[in-house]
């Protein structure tokens, strides 16, 4: 299926990407061709497969990871900020939303 | 004893970086001061230097994943592979490079230059763990770590002459490590030799209340595993596999390997992975998808790189990821986010989610025929820097034997098995069922007992 440039263009903005000009000419033949390549899927007949869900081993699914809801130690505000770019008063501050 | 097995690493490191640029931090002072520490521990892995991908997590040190979106990235928590290696002594020297969130199979997708082959410094080491195999192949260090999603242990560790290790789905914990496709990623291990790579294995694996993914099965001894004695063994031969798309050269060497199995009292069956043609396809759709959902956390706010002059958030967003991110990332995280979007989900990702179950099934009745199955790692040998950069389904066939591996969860080893008539290394790789790599790292000791690859790189650090 051709993917046009308004195509590749709706992609970007759905995964917050603001391409150049530069980028949207070269991507858009390079992922319709990965496409093209991927639909040779198509000659198989999976009516009566069950999809996959993940990776899990039989015994990995069967591991139980609950445990018991109790308050234990994490991070804390001052290290959970350490890395920001833009902290400001115990908070991560950003530009205006509106 | 430690202090100067790890000051010879931390030197070598230093030595050799500006010709491989397989680190991307090395951390003298802080690895000198560790080792000083456990000078009299008696740790399994006591004064063990070991260089670390930088897409794992550990404290002190950066994690930038190869990316300008992380820079100098500095985690406030250690990954639970770091926690469990330290504590049996082993001592982090640096940080290797490696493609950009691993994302490539080159290392030429990394924001700071790709790592050079210690072979041929023209050519790629693999990827994306490319400055982990680099830095063993070279004897800096004797043990390194990497994560393999699609065949980014084994691969490299093939195009670099060294033992690389992906293990059951589950074995390793992944907390710590920078997800790319969770359902995939797994810790792997690169050594010289198969008995430091099973005793590292030791050392990590297992239950981790951290990742829900680990799974609960006991941790072997799996040194105990390296008996020599292969008799009885059954390895599968998966004769389509060693047609169109692979190198002579490599195909030989592969089969030579064969005839070393048989002639060690190994019984060679015919197997058929009739799925395996499709392989390639699936792990791009699934592995994208997750990519692009992963990869949603970079966005300016909590850690890592924000774009400047964005007085609007989205714009921010949008700016700091455009700028943040190399090409190979936007282009998986927008493959992704098509084959997730509206109207393709079931053409596309749901599609390949069953073709992953037909790919399990095959390996689940080859597995009732055999103990392993034994494949060459990559088509080719270690091709030129630049040669495929601009055509990425190219790229991506070199992962052809490997992602199969990542897709059904079981686990992959590949071994050196010689030279090309370039003194370039070829690797053949073994997959095994799910948990059996106490028979992997039998069979491939028993191959390196029988035929030692015993040579040394042009670029390599003076023997210890």
């Amino acid at each position: 299926m051709p993917l046009e440039e308004k195509d590749i263009a709706k992609v970007a903005q759905l995964a917050h990407l603001e391409l150049d000009e530069e980028e949207l000419k070269v991507f858009g033949p390079q992922i319709a061709g990965i496409i093209n390549y991927v639909e040779q899927l198509n000659h198989l007949d999976t009516a009566n497969v069950t999809p996959a869900l993940g990776g899990l081993t039989p015994e990995g699914e069967k591991t139980d990871s609950a445990r018991d809801d109790e308050v234990a130690p994490s991070l804390g505000q001052k290290t959970a900020l350490a890395e920001a770019p833009d902290p400001a008063e115990g908070h991560f501050r950003v530009p205006k939303v509106l | 004893m430690s202090v100067k097995t790890v000051e010879q690493a931390i030197t070598a490191a230093e030595n050799l970086n500006e010709t491989l640029n397989a680190f991307l931090e090395i951390d003298r002072e802080g690895a000198l001061e560790r080792a000083a520490a456990i000078e009299n521990s008696d740790g399994a892995l006591a004064g063990l230097p070991v260089a670390v991908k930088d897409n794992i997590c550990v404290v002190g040190l950066q994690a930038s994943c190869g990316s300008r979106i992380l820079g100098d990235y500095h985690p406030p928590y250690n990954a639970t592979v770091i926690e469990r290696l330290t504590q049996a002594g082993g001592v982090v020297i640096g940080k290797t490079n490696c493609d950009e969130f691993a994302m490539g199979s080159s290392n030429e997708n990394s924001a700071f230059g790709p790592v050079r082959n210690p072979w041929d410094t023209t050519r790629v080491p693999g990827g994306s763990s490319g400055g982990s195999a680099a830095a063993v192949a070279a004897g800096i260090v004797p043990v390194a770590l990497g994560s393999d999603t699609g065949g980014s242990v084994r691969q490299p560790a093939s195009l670099c002459g060294v033992v690389g290790l992906k293990p059951t789905y589950g074995r390793n914990s992944r907390y710590g490590l920078v997800a790319f496709a969770s359902s995939l990623d797994q810790v792997g291990i690169f050594a010289r030799r198969v008995e430091d790579v099973a005793s590292v294995l030791g050392v990590i694996a297992g239950r981790d209340p951290h990742d829900a993914t680990t799974a609960d099965v006991p941790v072997p001894d799996y040194t105990a595993a390296l008996t020599g004695d292969l008799k009885g063994a059954r390895v599968g031969f998966p004769r389509a596999l060693f047609g169109e798309g692979l190198d002579e050269e490599v195909g030989d060497a592969v089969k030579g390997v064969v005839k070393v199995y048989r002639d060690l009292g190994v019984e060679i069956v015919d197997v058929d992975l009739p799925h395996a043609q499709y392989a390639i396809a699936v792990y791009y759709i699934i592995a994208t998808a997750e990519a692009s959902s992963n990869l949603a956390r970079f966005d300016g706010v909590r850690y890592g790189f924000r774009a400047e002059d964005t007085p609007e958030l989205r714009q921010m967003y949008r700016r700091t990821r455009e700028e943040g991110f190399g090409a190979e990332v936007k282009r998986r995280i927008m493959l992704g986010t098509y084959v997730l979007s509206a109207g393709y989900y079931d053409a596309y990702y749901l599609k390949a989610q069953k073709v992953r179950t037909l790919i399990e099934n095959d390996f689940l009745s080859a597995f009732e025929r055999c103990d392993a199955i034994i494949t060459p790692t990559a088509p080719t040998t270690a091709f030129a820097l630049g040669e495929k950069v601009d055509d990425p389904l190219a790229m991506y066939l070199n992962d052809i034997y490997t992602v199969t591996a990542n897709l059904a969860g079981v686990p992959g080893i590949s071994v050196p098995c010689g030279l090309s008539s370039e003194r370039l290394p070829i690797g053949f790789q073994l997959l095994g069922p799910y948990w059996s790599e106490p028979t992997l790292f039998k069979l491939a000791h028993g191959y390196a007992q029988a035929r030692p690859f015993t040579e040394r790189p042009p670029v390599s650090a003076p023997p210890a």
